[in-house]
């Protein structure tokens, strides 16, 4: 890189690039970072799954059982999972406020389930058991909690990741009303 | 003598049932996680996808690398694609259908992915032209 | 008193910084009355330096813990070198050795440098003052080593159980070290470019200090790499994570400068080149600390993330690279074209280096923030180790081809025909090696072939220069060339078969159970259980067999409680040809008594890391050679016959 006069704006090129970094890590620094993983299945059907029921006396989960014409919540959940204990409120006022609710347990054994269900409350129509977390890879789901909110013909509108707290509630319920 | 011997099998308990209940639940690790397929070709293409692809619940490992339960599900999820005979760039795809871009190490050769792709041959070439004004012809 | 102390000469410090950045800008317009000020500043701020670094030490060494570093970073019935190790083992200590150093490398060039006129010593002082200016404001504001904590704790909270390693009390400062000695060579390069002094005499004076940052982060890399592949437990070395790219980088650029500062001291020539490697080097061992603190990109190493002091370190890389290239811009024009050259020759092979080198630390730059870029438009995607690999290899290939050639050429002009017995040569060999590979060994990718062949072509051809010389009398440096670049070979050698042949079993055993793994029978003879001091493990003992040797493995999968975390222990074997790796995991839930066992047999993988080693040890051998022969004051146009 000689001094020649054609060229002098190669001089200037490594100004750029720091100028270019720089912003970048600015931009890395002051826009918080999104660490979450969406799933890439919203607005797309729910693929095929049939869940065995996650203890006794509830009733398995199938992607048919979410296709029944009527819009409704599907929670991931866990019994081990400490924010699923924070959102079991926020579940319930849900369903209270008329929101049909079907759930995936990931990882958990019966009788986990069953104590946790008993502690915090059941307000969910079914539960399917995912030992494998084999349908949560299917729904691009990457953690416990996340609540999904499927239209009526089954297919998966919206994808709240993380506990709902109360300020998602109304949110929730707008989302169920909008799919009617 | 006594102590020791509770010590160990207290310890045994605690090593055997892992606390990893508490964080990440238990369940049974899906056959093909950790097994290999017995076709060693079919093997090493799916130990190339399971490089290629990106742990969801660690921080930027791959799941060929990782000891989370989701890791473990999708080495099962490859290796088991692999067997039925799909080739690796459409488990790739399915990958990217469910979790989006961010799933694979390796952006697509197409739209910004192109440019990172290109860079290196560009970056040659920059640096040629860099560096033709210092070399004298032979006289 | 001693807390108060050490703060007191750490501000003292920082006032004589400010003296020689005064005295400094007073210089840039001729020969200021603070000018004669500034050597004797230099040298007392590093005693001042080394008053408040010890005092520190100090502080560790007695546990006084009414200081809160070492409240929160030690504690009494630590061994006593943890306990030194924690002066540096924490943020605000590293950051004060890394002024220390500093300072030190200031006071250095103020007592010893002789070969460069006053006038760019003065400013390379001044810049360096400027330097450590900023990293003296970064302690005072906002990370002072000396603050007290009331009411003074009765233990201390103790470091971090996993980071009480041996190796890693001496890794960050290995680094550091390395990134001090570049930012010396980048107050050089700032002062010669403001006196217009871009010359083999500049050359000579920067050329130790980045040999000695080269070897230091040759070491770090090496050893940071051996780290990752034994501790994370899946038989990997390198996974292009950003903290290991950060540590990359850097050493690239000093690679590449390492190289084009011996054409400009030796041969007056590439002088622009050089100029500019000194400033990205210094801005990557900038950019470096600032990725691993902010903790803008995610990693697997994210130990020390701070995004406050990211930004801080941000601040401070900005303002010194493009005030760095801001004068790089306007003044390199100035600097004379250095001498010509053919592309035949010792220069055009290492041009072909540089190129080859920049090109490898560009991709890594680019594909490290290439995530973050397509954030900003809204797109989440990652960057990995199969780009890495796939987009660096073929350069890296290429940048072996030219060193086959580059040090047997002669300086200024050759012919290639000289050297077509040696040309033909390494090509019958790698030709040889790759074809015999690729024929008789099924499923090898095309990179470890070409990396063999080459690794072994290089491995004799680094010795060539050798050749027709006195050993007695040849210089060191030479030595040290060839050693570094058999060092190189060794490594790659050890990369390629490492990545080529690899052989993993991943099996379910119980006691008594027996699987395979390339040559070796492995057995699981017992699993028991083990008691650390914050941990509980199980212990796999295995026996290996191969032939009619048999050896012993013990895996660990340990729990450790505070903070809950399961961690692998691999246990290794190591054989002159290679390792078994061999990894434990909890019990299989499957329920049938069985164990997770993950097996490798890694051909040659050890010399990844002697290569690594061989390649620093020729550095410390050349160094040693430039350190103890003297030379003779440089004339103008001695360069000629060097």
């Amino acid at each position: 890189m000689g001094a020649g006069m054609n060229r002098t704006w190669l001089l200037w090129l490594p100004l750029a690039v720091v100028a270019f970094i720089g912003g970048l890590a600015i931009y890395g620094l002051v826009v918080p970072k999104d660490d979450m993983v969406h799933s890439a299945m919203v607005g797309r059907k729910l693929p095929e799954f049939a869940l065995p029921p996650a203890t006794v006396g509830v009733a398995g989960l199938s992607n048919r059982d979410l296709a029944d014409g009527k819009p409704r919540l599907l929670n991931i959940f866990a019994s081990w999972c400490i924010p699923c204990k924070a959102e079991a409120p926020y579940l319930e006022a849900l369903k209270k406020s008329g929101a049909e609710i079907d759930a995936i347990a990931i990882r958990d054994k019966p009788e986990d389930v069953a104590a946790f269900l008993a502690e915090f409350g059941n307000p969910f129509r079914r539960i399917g058991s995912d030992n494998e977390m084999a349908v949560q890879l299917k729904l691009g789901s990457s953690g416990v909690p996340e609540t999904y909110v499927i239209g009526g013909d089954g297919t998966i509108l919206y994808q709240h990741i993380g506990d709902i707290r109360a300020e998602h509630v109304p949110m929730l319920l707008e989302k169920l009303r909008e799919a009617q | 003598m006594m102590w020791r011997l509770l010590l160990l099998a207290s310890v045994l308990l605690l090593a055997a049932v892992p606390q990893e209940s508490m964080a990440q639940g238990s369940g049974p690790t899906p056959e093909l996680a950790n097994r290999q397929l017995t076709n060693p070709a079919q093997e090493k293409a799916a130990t190339q996808v399971m490089h290629a692809l990106r742990c969801i619940q660690c921080q930027g490992q791959s799941i060929a690398d990782s000891d989370a339960p989701m890791a473990a599900t999708m080495r099962a999820e490859v290796r088991q694609q692999i067997a039925d005979g799909k080739k690796p760039d459409a488990i790739r795809q399915w990958m990217i259908e469910r979790y989006g871009e961010w799933v694979s190490f390796e952006p697509d050769m197409k739209g910004s992915g192109l440019l990172l792709w290109a860079a290196p041959l560009l970056l040659l070439l920059l640096g040629l032209f860099m560096a033709r004004g210092l070399f004298r012809r032979k006289s | 008193m001693i807390a108060e102390t050490g703060l007191a000469a750490l501000w003292l410090a920082a006032a004589m910084a400010l003296l020689q950045l005064v005295g400094g800008l007073t210089l840039l317009r001729g020969e200021g009355k603070l000018t004669p000020l500034i050597k004797p500043a230099a040298l007392v701020q590093g005693a001042l330096c080394v008053v408040s670094f010890a005092s520190l030490m100090w502080l560790f060494y007695v546990t006084d813990l009414s200081v809160l570093l070492v409240a929160s970073n030690s504690h009494i019935d630590k061994p006593l070198i943890f306990k030194l190790a924690g002066t540096w083992g924490n943020h605000e200590g590293s950051m004060l050795l890394w002024v220390s150093v500093l300072s030190l490398s200031g006071a250095a060039i103020a007592l010893l440098e002789k070969r460069i006129d006053t006038r760019t010593l003065n400013a390379t002082l001044a810049v360096q003052a400027f330097v450590a200016l900023g990293f003296f404001a970064f302690l005072l504001f906002s990370s002072n080593p000396f603050e007290r904590l009331v009411p003074a704790p009765v233990e201390g909270a103790g470091l971090n159980p996993l980071l009480q390693d041996i190796g890693l009390a001496f890794h960050p400062p290995t680094l550091y070290i390395g990134y001090v000695g570049l930012s010396v060579a980048f107050s050089f390069a700032v002062a010669a470019m403001l006196t217009g002094q871009v010359g083999p005499a500049f050359a000579r004076a920067m050329r130790p200090w980045v040999l000695g940052a080269w070897i230091f982060l040759t070491v770090g890399i090496t050893a940071g790499s051996y780290w990752a592949y034994y501790e994370l437990g899946w038989g990997g070395w390198w996974f292009w994570d950003p903290v290991e790219n950060a540590s990359l980088m850097p050493w690239l650029a000093a690679t590449a400068l390492l190289h084009s500062v011996s054409v400009l001291a030796t041969r007056n020539a590439l002088r622009a080149w050089t100029i500019m490697l000194a400033l990205v080097a210094f801005a990557m061992s900038m950019a470096g600390t600032f990725l691993v603190r902010s903790g803008i990109l995610t990693s697997v190493h994210a130990f020390a993330v701070d995004p406050e002091r990211g930004s801080f370190i941000l601040a401070l890389m900005l303002m010194y690279t493009s005030l760095a290239f801001l004068v790089f811009a306007t003044r390199i024009g100035t600097v004379k074209q250095g001498e010509p050259f053919q592309i035949v020759s010792r220069e055009g092979g290492i041009v072909a280096n540089n190129i080859f080198l920049s090109v490898i630390l560009a991709i890594v730059l680019i594909g490290t923030l290439y995530p973050l870029a397509a954030e900003t438009m809204g797109d989440k995607i990652s960057v990995g180790p199969p780009y890495f690999n796939k987009a660096t290899a073929p350069i890296a290939l290429l940048l072996m081809v030219a060193l086959l050639l580059g040090p047997m050429l002669r300086w200024r002009r050759d012919e290639l025909k000289r050297h077509k017995y040696w040309l033909v040569g390494f090509f019958a060999i790698s030709l040889w090696t790759g074809v015999a590979i690729w024929r008789f060994v099924p499923g090898v990718g095309v990179f470890p072939i070409l990396g063999l062949a080459l690794s072994l072509a290089l491995a004799i051809a680094a010795w060539v220069p050798l050749k027709g010389r006195k050993l007695l009398r040849t210089p060191l440096p030479v030595f040290g060339m060839v050693v570094a670049h058999f060092g190189l070979a060794v490594s790659v050698f050890g990369m390629a078969a490492e990545s080529g042949f690899s052989r993993e079993t991943l099996t379910a055993l119980a006691p008594g159970e027996s699987a395979k793994v390339a040559d070796w029978q492995v057995k699981l003879d017992d699993v028991r259980p083990v008691v650390g001091d914050n941990w509980v493990a199980i212990e796999g003992q295995l026996i290996a067999r191969n032939g009619d040797k048999k050896f012993i493995l013990r895996p660990q999968s340990r729990q450790f409680y505070r903070p809950e975390q399961q961690t692998s222990e691999a246990a290794l074997l190591t054989r002159w040809n290679g390792q078994l790796y061999a990894v434990i995991a909890q019990p299989d839930e499957n329920g049938d008594g069985r164990w997770q066992v993950r097996l490798w047999w890694k051909p040659f993988v050890t010399f990844i890391w002697f290569g690594g080693l061989l390649v620093a040890l020729g550095g410390a051998i050349s160094l040693l050679g430039r350190m103890f022969r003297r030379p003779k004051k440089p004339a103008v146009n001695k360069w000629a016959q060097a």
